[in-house]
């Protein structure tokens, strides 16, 4: 099918950059150790901080890193589809007998596959070899934790995708995603887990979809949420999942109609 | 190309001086010609620096989160942490401002454009350094600034000369070892030029090492950004003095005092390694 054929294209091509995906997880394994070391820190002035115990915190700190690529916590927009709009060349997109939302939805899932093994795998294991990590024994929970990370991953792509759509009215939406990149890095739960946060404010980022990106899916990996949790967590992150990218079609069809192409 | 660089023939004290107050010249007009650019986007740069202020404030919130719930971290309390934070981010905002940009050496090798900036009359470091100069970049200097003011106004410490020069001199010396680091990490670019984001596990990861107290950390850890990439120059160990603390490490009190020994070698070091990438570089060619 087309849009497998471009996934598995957008694979192929992150694939090739190998030095900066070598580069990344250099990065990430290197702020996985300063954080856990803060981490272990907060929790030992507090065993029971968030309702974690200290290897179930350390575990939280090295999913984040594992995901941070994976789901583009730090990154706002998408980079391309708002050089496209901006330059004009959205309009050969537009022409093409693919709808514009699956197609850049199917090239990110590509991406998030291949940063997953890329990215994801290597810290995940050295923070596994260096700290009392809380990792799960039973392969059904690791099963879980993908699912609930794909479903982050489409939420964080549902976001990025209304934040690149708005170049149609904007021209320039740097601006914009850099404030949206830093909602994400800090309702996501990658500055401080969101049930640390203090009373309320714990509770209200809960509710947001950022929470889908990193939150919900490291709380499955540690076992924070199981049984009715659990399904819970993946209800509230495939409802955002919906919400947001019906959202965006909406969108997307008032941008397309807005669309003039100059020239013949 | 060596020949039409002004004082380069000359010999001598007066000739290199004049060479460096050229080098200086020529950077102040690139970064002025950014400057006025990004400023016919107005709209655009408030933002922007906004987001620079804002980025780099939020690992400030998440310590304000932390001791929301503890009051000290490491032994340490929010005042002496808001002090290592806002002299790490004011001397990495300073070298992020001025240098931060020779990381797209990368970028310019694979487009072919840095072949362009050989062929002019002025050194390569110095373009490359000014190039898209951001003035957004004080967004970060002016968070961590604010940060430092707010801490120094709250710490428990009698302020003597001695302390009083000591911000500063953290500032500037801080600024030069990151500095030196951004040069070297721009410099192995030539090497390989995807990994740009390699530094930032240095630049980033320094600044989100130094922002917490050495006691949160591992020895070894301790030890590596001491002995080997002298980052704990930057500010734990002149802090540590100026605090009144014990380093880690159990170093001589002297030891508080080599920061501009160590900024002066590690620029030394960058230097060396930039001219050997610069040496080295074959371009791809036509």
């Amino acid at each position: 099918m087309l849009y497998v054929a471009v996934a598995a294209g957008s694979f192929r091509r992150y694939a090739t950059y190998r030095a900066a995906t070598a580069a990344g997880v250099a990065t990430n394994t290197v702020f996985g150790f300063i954080i856990a070391y803060t981490y272990l820190a907060l929790w030992d002035q507090r065993p029971h901080l968030g309702g974690y115990g200290p290897a179930q915190a350390l575990t939280f700190v090295w999913a984040g890193q594992a995901l941070l690529a994976v789901a583009m916590i730090a990154t706002g927009g998408l980079d391309e589809l708002q050089d496209r709009i901006r330059s004009g060349d959205v309009a050969v997109d537009l022409y093409r007998p693919a709808d514009l939302q699956l197609w850049w939805l199917a090239a990110d899932l590509g991406r998030a596959g291949l940063q997953l093994i890329g990215r994801g795998v290597v810290p995940m294991a050295v923070g596994a070899l260096t700290f009392p990590l809380a990792l799960p024994g039973n392969p059904l929970t690791w099963a879980w934790f993908l699912l609930s990370a794909l479903l982050g991953v489409i939420v964080s792509f549902a976001l990025r995708y209304l934040v690149a759509l708005s170049a149609f009215w904007l021209l320039d939406s740097s601006g914009l995603a850099m404030i949206s990149g830093l909602s994400c890095m800090f309702f996501s739960g990658m500055v401080l887990p969101l049930r640390v946060f203090p009373g309320g404010l714990a509770d209200l980022a809960q509710l947001l979809p950022w929470a889908a990106l990193l939150q919900v899916p490291a709380d499955v990996l540690i076992g924070a949420r199981t049984g009715r949790a659990l399904l819970g967590g993946l209800a509230f992150q495939a409802a955002w999942a919906v919400a947001l990218l019906a959202l965006g079609r909406l969108v997307q069809s008032a941008a397309t109609r807005k669309v003039v192409v100059h020239g013949g | 190309m060596a020949s039409t660089r002004p004082g380069w023939d000359d010999d001598g004290a007066d000739g290199r001086l004049r060479a460096v107050g050229h080098a200086l010249f020529a950077f102040g007009l690139i970064a002025w010609m950014w400057v006025r650019s990004t400023l016919a986007y107005r709209t655009s740069f408030v933002l922007m620096t906004f987001g620079n202020f804002a980025a780099s404030g939020l690992d400030f919130v998440a310590i304000l989160l932390m001791f929301s719930r503890v009051d000290a971290l490491g032994g340490f309390t929010l005042p002496e942490v808001a002090f290592l934070y806002g002299t790490c981010s004011l001397a990495l905002g300073l070298a992020d401002l001025l240098v931060g940009n020779v990381e797209r050496l990368g970028a310019r090798i694979r487009d072919g454009t840095l072949d362009t900036l050989l062929l002019r009359p002025v050194p390569v470091y110095v373009q490359i350094a000014a190039d898209r100069f951001a003035l957004r970049r004080l967004g970060r200097t002016t968070q961590g600034l604010l940060v430092l003011l707010w801490s120094v106004g709250r710490l428990d410490v009698e302020w003597t000369a001695g302390r009083v020069l000591m911000v500063p001199l953290m500032a500037v010396c801080g600024a030069v070892i990151f500095g030196a680091v951004y040069t070297v990490g721009a410099a192995f670019q030539f090497w390989a030029q995807d990994a740009a984001e390699l530094q930032n596990s240095l630049t980033y990861g320094g600044n989100a090492l130094l922002q917490y107290p050495p006691t949160v950390f591992a020895r070894d850890l301790v030890r590596g950004v001491t002995f080997i990439v002298p980052l704990a120059f930057v500010n734990w160990l002149p802090a540590l003095w100026l605090l009144g603390r014990p380093y880690p490490l159990g170093l001589p009190v002297w030891t508080a005092f080599l920061g501009p020994a160590v900024a002066a070698l590690m620029a030394a070091g960058a230097a060396l390694a930039w001219r050997h990438g610069v040496r080295a570089y074959r371009s791809t060619g036509s």
